[in-house]
């Protein structure tokens, strides 16, 4: 179990983090845009004064876009995946539903010392769940329908402590970002190698390879070209993994305060196997939002793996290691339990 | 140069200074914070109480004493609270009145006609959250306590104890042995049984 030291730590690296992704973002962008203007630059060297690409343009565009982004994803963030997964927010609890999920969630901030997040519910019957928001103030929790009919209550205490643990840490910052990034990268990625790849390629190519080779600066601009297209090929590729990697190991964390503040590890483990059972694609949370949940919402078979394989595309561990984890726990509380009332364990 | 290393050393030994005696004191307020959360929650099921009393009074005519040990413990549990009681005493006040919550709400299970009423249902489950509160609240305040209390009696930090006026905080011990015993009634009338 996380001593309070252990969750400082993870909150301040967290923070940094969230700094040192923004800052990486940015500067990547920088790469790809002024890249592409010195290869331009060195392309057009002999040519007359007028038509040489003297104006970094793709870098002052790319670099634009990034930080405006950047500035999105930290202001709105939230708010975009709350509104891609179609969930309605509770201000007043209308139903008796309603009333025990905001009651439950009340209750377990208490026990978190966080104050309430905003509640949000999705209309779609497959249990699952996810916490978004740059801080305590902006924080939002939102569930499924499909989470409230099938859970009893201790299991949706165990599931929203869950929840809160990643807000008290900071992974819903670090996640919410990482999520708008990957976006970012996929839409402009997408568009670049429809350029890159239909139309200017090859005529480019042709036009620097001949005369870069008489200049003798031509090695330079070839290989910043092959690096400059790499670039462009990996991104998408990169940032998603980042984006799985960073939340697969913050699962296990969140599962271990989630026990410490209910007390009772054995409400995650069974509700965990129930929306394991359930496990239909929770339609409405798509691929951007996936790495939030407390389970993967597409059901992809990669996470009941273990190995470099699954460390690289899963979002989530196994399912079936974070229960036994938890019935550990368990079981050590009620051995520890035992051995406080004077009652000695059964040796076998 | 041993006028150098002294220096150092000494501004070493104050760094650490300020540090622990910082320490002590963002756990200090902590705990001041826990109390006062325990402080809105038991404030919130002492008004909820009478609510519940008089929606159930009309139809539970037979169970007059069971009522009255309810309003009898909250009110006792307010007077004490007020003057500014200590853990222990406001802990023993309150745990009677969960006794006498309890016995209620044996004695409401037996009343279908009492359940199927909404108002009843919807009270019981804002008792039942507020029980929860309580719980999670005392919870929250016996472990920043038990770390405040720890870090003020290990070895260093105890010689600044003294200066940042660190006493031990009193944990909520629960007394009753009722209490003890998590209560098997289930309250959130969900289908279905209830994970314990």
């Amino acid at each position: 179990m996380s001593t309070p030291t252990d969750l400082f730590s993870q909150q301040q690296s967290n923070r940094s983090r969230s700094h040192w992704l923004i800052a990486g973002f940015v500067l990547f962008f920088a790469w790809l845009g002024f890249g592409g203007d010195l290869i331009l630059l060195e392309m057009s060297r002999g040519e007359p004064a007028g038509s040489q690409w003297d104006v970094p343009l793709f870098g002052l565009t790319l670099t634009t876009y990034a930080v405006i982004t950047a500035l999105w994803a930290w202001h709105a963030g939230s708010e975009a995946v709350l509104r891609s997964t179609g969930a309605t927010r509770v201000e007043q609890a209308e139903t008796e539903q309603e009333r025990l999920l905001v009651n439950v969630v009340e209750e377990m901030c208490v026990a978190a010392g966080l104050s309430r997040p905003s509640i949000w519910l999705i209309a779609d019957g497959d249990p699952n769940a996810f916490a978004t928001g740059r801080d305590e103030r902006t924080a939002a929790i939102a569930v499924t329908q499909g989470l409230l009919d099938t859970c009893t209550r201790d299991e949706l205490q165990a599931v929203i402590a869950h929840e809160l643990a990643h807000i008290k840490n900071y992974d819903a910052r670090l996640m919410t970002l990482l999520a708008a990034m990957v976006g970012a990268i996929t839409v402009i990625s997408d568009y670049m190698s429809r350029i890159l790849f239909q139309r200017g390629t090859h005529r480019a190519l042709g036009a620097v390879v001949p005369r870069g080779r008489k200049k003798g600066g031509g090695i330079f601009v070839i290989l910043l070209l092959v690096l400059w297209l790499l670039s462009w090929l990996l991104a998408p590729f990169i940032s998603r993994m980042l984006a799985l990697g960073v939340s697969r190991k913050r699962e296990f964390l969140a599962d271990a305060m989630s026990a410490q503040f209910t007390r009772n590890p054995m409400a995650l483990a069974s509700a965990l196997e129930k929306i394991e059972r359930a496990a239909a694609p929770t339609r409405c949370i798509t691929r951007g939002a996936a790495h939030l949940c407390i389970a993967d919402p597409l059901g992809r078979r990669v996470n009941l793996r273990e190995g470099w394989f699954a460390d690289l595309w899963g979002t989530h561990p196994p399912m079936a290691m974070r229960v036994s984890r938890l019935r550990g726990m368990a079981f050590r509380e009620q051995k520890r339990a035992r051995l406080g009332s004077g009652e000695m364990p059964q040796l076998a | 140069m041993g006028l150098l290393v002294l220096l150092v050393l000494a501004a070493a030994v104050l760094f650490w200074i300020v540090g622990a005696y910082n320490g002590l004191i963002s756990l200090k307020n902590q705990v001041a914070n826990g109390w006062k959360q325990i402080d809105v929650q038991l404030k919130r099921r002492h008004d909820l109480i009478p609510n519940l009393v008089d929606t159930v009074k009309g139809a539970m005519q037979f169970e007059r004493e069971t009522l009255q040990a309810v309003i009898e413990a909250r009110n006792q549990a307010i007077s004490i609270e007020r003057g500014g009681a200590g853990v222990a005493a406001t802990a023993q006040a309150e745990s009677q009145l969960s006794a006498a919550l309890g016995r209620l709400f044996a004695v409401v299970e037996a009343y279908p006609q009492l359940k199927a009423t909404g108002n009843v249902s919807q009270l019981q489950e804002e008792l039942t959250s507020t029980e929860n509160r309580i719980a999670f609240a005392r919870q929250h305040y016996n472990d920043v306590s038990t770390q405040y209390n720890t870090r003020q009696q290990q070895f260093p930090t105890n010689l600044v104890a003294g200066l940042a006026k660190a006493t031990p905080a009193e944990l909520w011990e629960i007394t009753d042995a009722a209490e003890r015993a998590v209560p098997k009634v289930d309250l959130s009338f969900r289908p279905g049984v209830r994970a314990s």
